[in-house]
């Protein structure tokens, strides 16, 4: 059964987002999605300082098996990416929620946000794969 | 599986099935003003037999030629074993095999193949190989360009002085993908790149600089100075190296204060006969840190649940069957029989075998280009050390020159008008240790004869 939290929201892509209360967004993938991907053994993330849009591809998570994108749920400039995950991509496996965050997006135009779907339609997303 | 061909009877039955008369009836579609009845071009049929006595014969008329060429293919001894064991059944197949892990040995030979990269470029990691040299160039360029996350501007710098064919395939390969390359001019007295002559590009945005030890002109790069000053100019640097000659020279990892990043070129001085140019193979090695943005296959040695060593295909998630179109690449063919001689050669001749190899033939052009310039009309053109090929000039137009000489059964080097006009009647020559002093005076001997012929003036 996933691990899929109440207070944050998701993506049909699998990514979760959770707003900050300066206004920034965190940024990881689910439970679901690292438990499909497997044992995680390198994460690529984007630099400080990239300007994105929704749906673009912006960080690479791979496990033995495959390589997939993390595109980006909102409209926002990256400041700061969870470095932690060069030596350790694991946590991504063993912590999806806490430690094993990819990004943080500031500047975030949060009309953008409205795109996002909460855990509920989350979960009636994966049981529809 | 044995081959059988149908039947007349089979034949009949399938066209009856189907309801044609005959066969040409299948191709009724296909209008008659489109259709070629007769290929008037063809000469009538000849048995296996007379093809082969042909065929003989002609080998005879190629077999006699003294070969001077070089430019990037070189003729090398080859051990009579090393193609008798590539040629087995056990490997005597193209590919990297489909169910990689049930074909251990192969495997474990390309595993020892990576190895020995890595020991003669002084890198960490190695890829499986690739198509050829220049493509393994471009491969280069652009994993730079992936790997250089300081650079934005997909720019890269590339030395005039590396094969002409090579920066074509660069420009080629990298062109729909938004590189920007500029050629560095190379200095017409000492024949290689001028490291102060990077000066106008410092401090801005490049993403690698190409370097080829030795250059087309068999002329020894100042390939320190390069690496540090790519470094310094947060560029990576690519070298592009004869692997035999690195034998003798520092290896790429070694290169100024922190080694080159990349390193890649033609496989073909390790086992691989010229064969009318190809097919040969590309090799490309790396540093640990760039390894992901590495296209191709990679062998790795792991263990079994059992503990027991063993070899496994790794780091494939990046590749075109998982990714697609965001794959590394989709262009990066490996050579797998290639490497196969390859390995086979190298483990043959060894470390010192190699050395020798490449000492004998830097020695043989020398002797060469002592030979040749003793003739009036003959002079060499650079002052650079240089390996086992040399740029001289003639006082007339080359072309018709080299044609005398293969009258006489001579190849007697690479004609650099067409690439580089702005060096005159230049001709590359090259002399390896398949060339003994009398193929070198047979050589000059033609030469002279050539250029006192008032015909060839």
């Amino acid at each position: 059964m996933s691990d899929i939290p109440g207070d944050l929201k998701y993506t049909r892509s699998h990514e979760w987002v959770r707003l900050e209360e300066d206004g920034s967004v965190t940024i990881g993938i689910t439970h679901h999605a690292q438990g499909s991907l497997g044992e995680l053994v390198y994460v690529e993330v984007p630099d400080v300082g990239s300007e994105l849009s929704p749906g673009e591809a912006c960080a690479v998570v791979e496990s033995v098996k495959a390589a997939s994108d993390v595109y980006a749920p909102v409209e926002g400039v990256i400041v700061e990416v969870n470095d932690a995950l060069a030596d350790q991509p694991e946590l991504i496996n063993e912590q999806p929620y806490d430690d094993g965050w990819i990004m943080r997006f500031g500047e975030v135009n949060h009309d953008t946000l409205a795109e996002l779907i909460d855990s509920d339609a989350y979960l009636a997303s994966i049981e529809d794969e | 599986m044995p081959f059988n061909p149908h039947t007349n009877e089979e034949i009949r039955d399938m066209l009856a099935i189907i309801g044609a008369d005959d066969i040409e009836q299948l191709f009724d579609e296909i209008p008659p003003e489109l259709r070629i009845n007769a290929l008037s071009s063809i000469p009538p049929m000849v048995s296996e037999m007379e093809v082969t006595r042909i065929m003989h014969e002609r080998a005879k008329r190629d077999g006699l030629t003294l070969n001077f060429i070089g430019a990037g293919a070189y003729e090398h001894h080859i051990p009579a074993a090393v193609w008798q064991i590539t040629t087995r059944g056990e490997y005597y197949s193209a590919y990297t095999p489909y169910q990689a892990e049930a074909s251990q040995g192969t495997l474990q030979l390309i595993y020892e193949y990576q190895t020995m990269m890595c020991e003669l470029t002084g890198m960490d990691v190695s890829n499986a190989s690739l198509y050829d040299g220049a493509s393994a160039v471009a491969e280069a360029a652009l994993m730079a360009v992936r790997a250089n996350r300081k650079s934005k501007s997909g720019r890269l710098l590339i030395a005039g002085t590396l094969n002409p064919r090579y920066r074509q395939v660069v420009a080629n390969i990298t062109q729909g993908q938004g590189l920007k390359i500029e050629e560095l001019p190379c200095c017409t007295e000492l024949g290689n790149i001028i490291p102060e002559s990077l000066k106008r590009y410092e401090g801005q945005d490049i993403a690698g600089l190409i370097i080829p030890q030795p250059n087309f002109f068999g002329v020894i790069e100042e390939v320190d100075a390069l690496t540090d000053w790519a470094h310094a100019n947060n560029a990576l640097a690519i070298a592009v190296v004869n692997p035999v000659a690195l034998a003798l020279l520092e290896a790429p990892g070694n290169w100024g204060a922190r080694g080159a990043d990349i390193v890649c070129g033609d496989g073909q001085p390790l086992g691989v006969p010229l064969s009318a140019g190809g097919p040969y193979f590309g090799f490309l090695t790396c540093r640990q840190d760039f390894v992901r943005q590495m296209p191709g296959r990679l062998v790795g040695r792991t263990v079994d649940l059992e503990g027991k060593p063993g070899f496994t295909l790794t780091l494939q998630a990046r590749e075109q069957h998982i990714r697609r179109s965001r794959a590394t690449s989709n262009i990066c063919t490996n050579q797998g029989l290639l490497v196969t001689a390859a390995t086979i050669h190298m483990s043959m001749l060894g470390a010192e075998g190699l050395r020798r190899v490449a000492l004998s033939s830097c020695e043989r052009t020398r002797q060469l280009v002592d030979a040749l310039t003793e003739i009036d009309a003959i002079e060499t053109v650079f002052s650079g050390p240089n390996f086992h090929e040399a740029v001289l000039r003639l006082d007339r137009p080359v072309a018709p020159v080299l044609e005398a000489l293969a009258h006489r059964g001579i190849f007697g080097g690479y004609d650099l008008y067409g690439s580089y006009p702005e060096l005159g009647h230049a001709l590359l020559v090259c002399a390896t240790e398949t060339k003994t002093e009398s193929d070198i005076q047979t050589c000059a001997t033609a030469f002279r004869a050539v250029m006192a012929d008032a015909r060839v003036a």
